[in-house]
């Protein structure tokens, strides 16, 4: 349909105005963010890769913008403009549209305008206790909006990283672990070539790299040598100590070669824990890497999470732990959540998502790392969901 | 009986000529109406078939639009100008002219950069020194935004480039550039280096046929016979 009717219109609103009282009595102040944003905000965060989701658009002046792909970064924009440092702390609701290209990939598939109603929290003290309570009003708003047998799946991206400064491997392998994360399929071939199962390609800096493997001269020196003969200038933006830097890596990588598989095994065996959140402190014990205190505090931190979940205020929905979870999410760098029902079909529908995000401030242009945790709250999908149950 | 079948060439330059000299040898004499700067043709050798002379990336647009059913043109921009020209157009004629590589190339002294992978770590190293990204010169918007995802790397922007787009690393605007190549001296020149992975693919001058204009027996036959006049 083309539009929303008087009735479905009247609906939405009804349960939207139920879901923002809740917020604002928890705190949380209603602000109403630009529609319109600047698109380099999201383009230089996101990439070119943003393109494909989002409808970017120029004004006859050429300054590229866009219509809000969601909420959080335009609130993180607000809150910048309007905070007196951006560490100070601020709660924040909202409750408007945003807008995404329909079917460009399996995981925007839907409508191109879409309500997304949330919370974020900018700047609060104590990690655990905003996350618990911002958890918690979500789970809240799922009960009062009569959602039932919906799902909450957690996962922790900060427990992936401790667990990575916890094993023994070169900084530049972590790095590359990490940034792969997102994508499995890559991740696991990344995994087999440090272990030797799966030789890397040649490629055609090799025979450079191998020589620099043997020959303990200064990087750099051969770097410039090389440059020097070759009459290569250097272009704007790398010196030649980057580009020394990456290849002493490698030559460093090829040495260190190859991961154990032992370590492989325990980053694999992480990443297949889940189950309900009773069995997980013991399964991340069973990893034997608690002697590493940066996952210890990490497991514990998860576990005091937990205990500030009230989950007896969870009466229609079932929880569960995976360490895998949060993988294909956006912006999140800590713990992580998402609520799903089942649609029609009995296919996974995502009705609200959360979690901690302390990077998207500093790439949004302020060189400070401010926590920041927050949820959105598709409202539609709410309604529909809700609507389906009943029916 | 049939649709009047529109047969789109391009209307000037080399790959006028040979699309001209390879119709007219498998049998398909072309010839413009009016003066010979006129924009449409007549074709013997077909039955209800009129020819539009257009510009190639005029002819891509128009396969895709549908107002033509066959157009000569380069797969570059066919790949271009449609999201997916696979399941739109049919290229299964490759007319063995226009030849062009469509790389990714970047500076020869990242002596530590050789495939899609380094450039993927290189992206990130350069964000996170210069708070910005790092900037891929190009004509091929979407071409390059296909290519970069299939290959995982997201953290870089396009700048777009119509011309000259070999010299935006020296000069600063772009690291990275996407652009054709045929000899690859232009590369040389400009001390660029193509990635051990960055053939996006090797285009050349096809006959698109648009795929709902299928199956037509005049453009089966045509094929054939074009076909049989390459093999020869």
């Amino acid at each position: 349909m083309p539009g929303k009717s008087s009735d479905y219109r009247t609906k939405l609103a009804v349960q939207n105005e139920q879901l923002m009282g809740l917020f604002e009595a928890a705190g949380h102040e209603f602000i109403e963010p630009e529609i319109i944003q600047p698109a380099d905000v999201f383009l230089e965060r996101t990439g070119e890769d943003l393109r494909s989701r989002t409808y970017v658009f120029s004004d006859p002046e050429g300054n590229e913008l866009c219509l809000r792909p969601d909420l959080t970064v335009p609130t993180c924009r607000y809150h910048l403009a309007s905070a007196p440092t951006p560490q100070s702390q601020a709660r924040y609701s909202y409750n408007g549209p945003a807008f995404r290209h329909a079917n460009t990939n399996a995981t925007t598939k839907g409508p191109r305008e879409f309500g997304q109603l949330g919370l974020e929290w900018f700047g609060a003290e104590n990690a655990q206790n905003a996350e618990a309570e911002i958890f918690n009003l979500t789970i809240a708003a799922m009960e009062k909006a009569g959602l039932k047998n919906y799902t909450v799946r957690i996962g922790d991206l900060g427990l992936f990283n401790a667990l990575l400064g916890a094993m023994d491997m070169p900084e530049r392998w972590r790095r590359r672990l990490a940034h792969e994360f997102w994508r499995p399929l890559a991740f696991h071939k990344l995994l087999r070539h440090l272990t030797g199962q799966q030789p890397f390609a040649t490629t055609s800096c090799d025979d450079l790299v191998a020589k620099l493997a043997t020959d303990k001269s200064d990087t750099k020196a051969v770097v410039e040598t090389v440059l020097d003969e070759e009459n290569w200038a250097l272009v704007p933006g790398r010196t030649s100590d980057d580009i020394a830097r990456r290849l002493a890596e490698k030559a460093s990588d090829k040495n260190a070669m190859p991961l154990s598989s032992q370590i492989a095994d325990t980053i694999n065996a992480y990443l297949s824990i889940h189950g309900t959140l009773d069995t997980i402190p013991a399964k991340l014990e069973d990893l034997g890497l608690f002697s590493d205190d940066r996952f210890a505090s990490a497991c514990a931190d998860l576990n005091k999470r937990f205990d500030l979940f009230g989950l007896d205020a969870m009466k229609n929905g079932s929880i569960s732990f995976a360490a895998e979870f949060g993988r294909s999410l956006e912006y999140y760098t800590g713990f992580v959540f998402q609520i799903e029902v089942e649609d029609k079909d009995g296919a996974p529908m995502v009705i609200a998502g959360g979690g901690r995000y302390d990077d998207l401030i500093s790439d949004i242009g302020k060189c400070v790392s401010v926590p920041a945790v927050g949820c959105a709250i598709y409202s539609e999908r709410l309604l529909n969901a809700v609507e389906g149950q009943n029916s | 009986m049939s649709n009047k079948l529109t047969i789109a060439l391009p209307s000037k330059g080399r790959l006028m000529e040979k699309a001209q000299d390879l119709f007219a040898a498998a049998g398909y004499e072309i010839s413009r109406i009016g003066s010979a700067r006129g924009y449409q043709g007549k074709i013997s050798g077909i039955e209800d078939a009129e020819v539009a002379f257009l510009s190639a990336g005029e002819i891509a647009q128009s396969l895709m639009d549908g107002t033509i059913d066959i157009g000569v043109t380069g797969e570059d921009l066919l790949r271009e100008t449609m999201p997916d020209a696979d399941a739109l157009v049919d290229m299964s004629v490759r007319l063995g002219f226009g030849h062009a590589d469509v790389i990714v190339a970047l500076p020869k002294c990242w002596l530590d950069v050789a495939t899609m992978a380094d450039l993927d770590e290189v992206c990130e190293d350069w964000y996170a020194t210069h708070n910005k990204r790092l900037r891929v010169a190009t004509k091929y918007l979407r071409i390059t935004r296909r290519f970069f995802a299939d290959k995982g790397v997201t953290g870089y922007r396009i700048v777009e480039s119509l011309g000259a787009t070999e010299g935006a690393p020296a000069s600063g605007t772009a690291q990275v550039i996407v652009d054709i190549t045929s000899t690859g001296s232009t590369l040389e020149a400009n001390n660029l280096k193509v990635l051990d992975d960055g053939l996006i693919f090797q285009s050349e001058a096809v006959l698109g046929v648009a795929k709902k204009a299928l199956p037509d027996q005049r453009i089966s036959d045509m094929q054939a016979k074009l076909l049989e006049q390459l093999e020869t």
